[in-house]
């Protein structure tokens, strides 16, 4: 790890002040992905700003019904909170499915929204990577690449977003508040994380001195036909090879809405708008589950080691889907196949 | 610039195991060197120094974390106990004596983390059966294998608090 100054905000300017006077600094809250990364050599921030002891640690409700939450809530008091367990289920699901129950209570939201890519290139410091250092080249491509993304991705950048809890929020529709030099602004969650394109560097559409303070959820809940299913190499405590975030709103055995997210298979939380409308309407069977599967999954290509994903991805959807149709999600403890 | 400057150490305060510790630190210090290297309690281990493995658990303000992730001066004014603090006046903590009583461990290398760990647990009161207990305790590793012992252990000391 380098050397490094350390100052402690006072508040969310201050954290923003400092942040703008070093463009070497970065900002710190539970430090789990942050300080792994700088014992890599990955990072190499010339000065922490310790947002921990800032106050947004709320979840309050919204006058609109929904729900917003602090930036520094831990992932494991957010998940475990009864605005979360009674109405957005699906999120407390996808948290609980990541990381131990130790990092859980360590991890802020908006660290988790900014958690890097887990690419062993990206770890690698001795590996060209453009993510890493912009412009040598991914060793990913031509390499190990078991573990990479099969949509969204470009010539430069084949690394997958390695959050649950961003998958769950980007189905159910959150929003991000930011604030920064210029002042606050929202954007969807959907539209928070990006694609690698030609600048693979940029995970996420966070401007320079800009800090997250809250996410934001709507009103519409899914409490009873939901299910986060995450396919990995072991049963827990390891990253998701596949995940899925599905959530149904059901009249009898039609579908009403539908909403439907990807994880571990792109640079962000991949969610089809045209998949879900799909399923509006229509009834809740194996083959149009199959089909918005198909439809999430069109463009997906496979690298030298990563074609598995495809089929995965789909019959992991149609489980996924008929687990919130039935009302069965994945239980993380008891790895009950629904 | 960062790899020149060596910023002055800074003075934090850690109530460790009950006792008040003041140290001068620099910021790089993890409270997993903090605490073997500076004060001296080597109970705490470090297995990966990455988050991978649980062994360097610790209870900070009563929850688990793991500290080789954690900065010491992030942690300034905050309760710290670790393996050392949890026998009270020479009794074993009860999941101590459940570890010994279960043979929960071989090498024993694992074993502060998988009792810090477990005391968390069972203070977060989340876990109700074996499988719950084995979820919530995924953050720990054995490379010994021993965990139907652990879970043993952990279930007996649940069944007394
Ligand atoms: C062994 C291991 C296993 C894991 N497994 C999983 C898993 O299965 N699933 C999963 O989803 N995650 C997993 N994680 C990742 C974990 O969820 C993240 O490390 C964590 O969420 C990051 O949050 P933090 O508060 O610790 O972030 P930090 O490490 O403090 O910060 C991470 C980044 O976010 C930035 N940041 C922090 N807060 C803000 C803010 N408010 N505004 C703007 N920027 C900010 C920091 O500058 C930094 O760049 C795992 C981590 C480890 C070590
Ligand atoms: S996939 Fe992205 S992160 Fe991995 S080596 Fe290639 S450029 Fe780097
Ligand atoms: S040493 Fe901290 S988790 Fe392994
Ligand atoms: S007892 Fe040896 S690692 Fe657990």
């Amino acid at each position: 790890m380098n050397n490094f100054d350390y100052s402690r905000a006072s508040d969310v300017a201050d954290a923003i002040r400092l942040l703008t006077a070093d463009p070497g600094a970065k900002l710190i809250a539970g430090g789990t992905n942050l300080i792994d990364l700088m014992k890599e050599n990955v990072e190499r921030p010339s000065r922490l700003i310790d947002i921990s002891r800032l106050p947004l640690r709320a979840i309050e409700e919204t006058a609109g019904g929904g729900l917003r939450i602090g930036a520094l809530v831990p992932n494991s008091d957010l998940a475990y909170h009864p605005f979360i367990e009674q109405r957005y289920p699906l999120l407390a699901s996808a948290i609980l499915a990541g990381a131990s129950a130790q990092l859980r209570n360590m991890a802020s939201v908006g660290g988790n929204l900014m958690q890097r890519t887990r690419c062993a290139y990206f770890y690698d410091t001795t590996t060209p990577c453009s993510k890493r250092s912009p412009g040598t080249g991914c060793s990913a491509m031509d390499g190990l690449n078991r573990n990479h993304a099969i949509l969204g991705t470009s010539q430069f950048c084949i690394a997958t977003n390695p959050s649950d809890m961003s998958v769950a929020l980007a189905a159910l529709g959150a929003l991000v508040h930011i604030a920064g030099p210029s002042g606050q602004r929202s954007i969807a969650l959907t539209d928070f994380h990006r694609l690698p394109g030609d600048k693979p560097h940029l995970d996420t559409n966070l401007g320079s001195g800009e800090i997250i303070t809250a996410i934001e959820l709507p009103p519409q809940t899914f409490v009873r036909n939901y299910s986060y299913l995450k396919i990995r190499d072991r049963l827990s405590y390891a990253f998701a090879l596949v995940s899925v975030a599905a959530a149904l709103e059901l009249e009898g055995n039609a579908i009403s809405e539908a909403r439907l997210a990807l994880g571990g298979v792109a640079h962000k939380p991949w969610r089809s708008l045209e998949a879900e409308a799909a399923l509006r309407g229509k009834a809740a069977t194996p083959d149009h589950f199959g089909h918005a599967a198909d439809l999430l999954l069109q463009g997906a290509t496979a690298g030298s080691h990563n074609g598995f994903k495809i089929e995965l991805a789909r019959r992991a959807i149609v489980r996924t889907l008929m687990q919130a149709a039935s009302a069965t999600p994945q239980s993380q403890a008891h790895k009950k196949i629904a | 610039m960062a790899d020149t400057t060596i910023p002055e150490p800074i003075p934090i305060n850690l109530v460790v195991n009950g006792e008040r510790r003041a140290l001068e630190i620099v910021p790089w210090t993890t409270l997993l060197d903090a605490l073997r290297d500076r004060l001296e309690l080597t109970g705490t281990k470090k297995g990966c120094d990455h988050g991978q493995c649980g062994a360097c658990t610790v209870l900070v303000d009563g929850r688990r974390v793991n500290s080789c992730l954690t900065l010491a001066v992030m942690k300034d004014g905050a309760e710290i106990t670790t393996i050392e603090g949890l026998a009270r006046d020479g009794t074993l903590h009860p999941l101590q004596q459940a570890f010994i009583d279960h043979d929960a461990f071989q090498c024993g290398y694992c074993t502060p983390g998988q009792i810090c760990s477990a005391a968390g647990l069972l203070a977060e009161g989340r876990a109700r059966d074996a499988d719950e207990i084995r979820e919530l305790m995924s953050g720990n590793l054995c490379r010994c294998g021993a965990y139907p012992n652990i879970v043993a252990a952990i279930e007996q000391a649940m069944s007394r608090s």
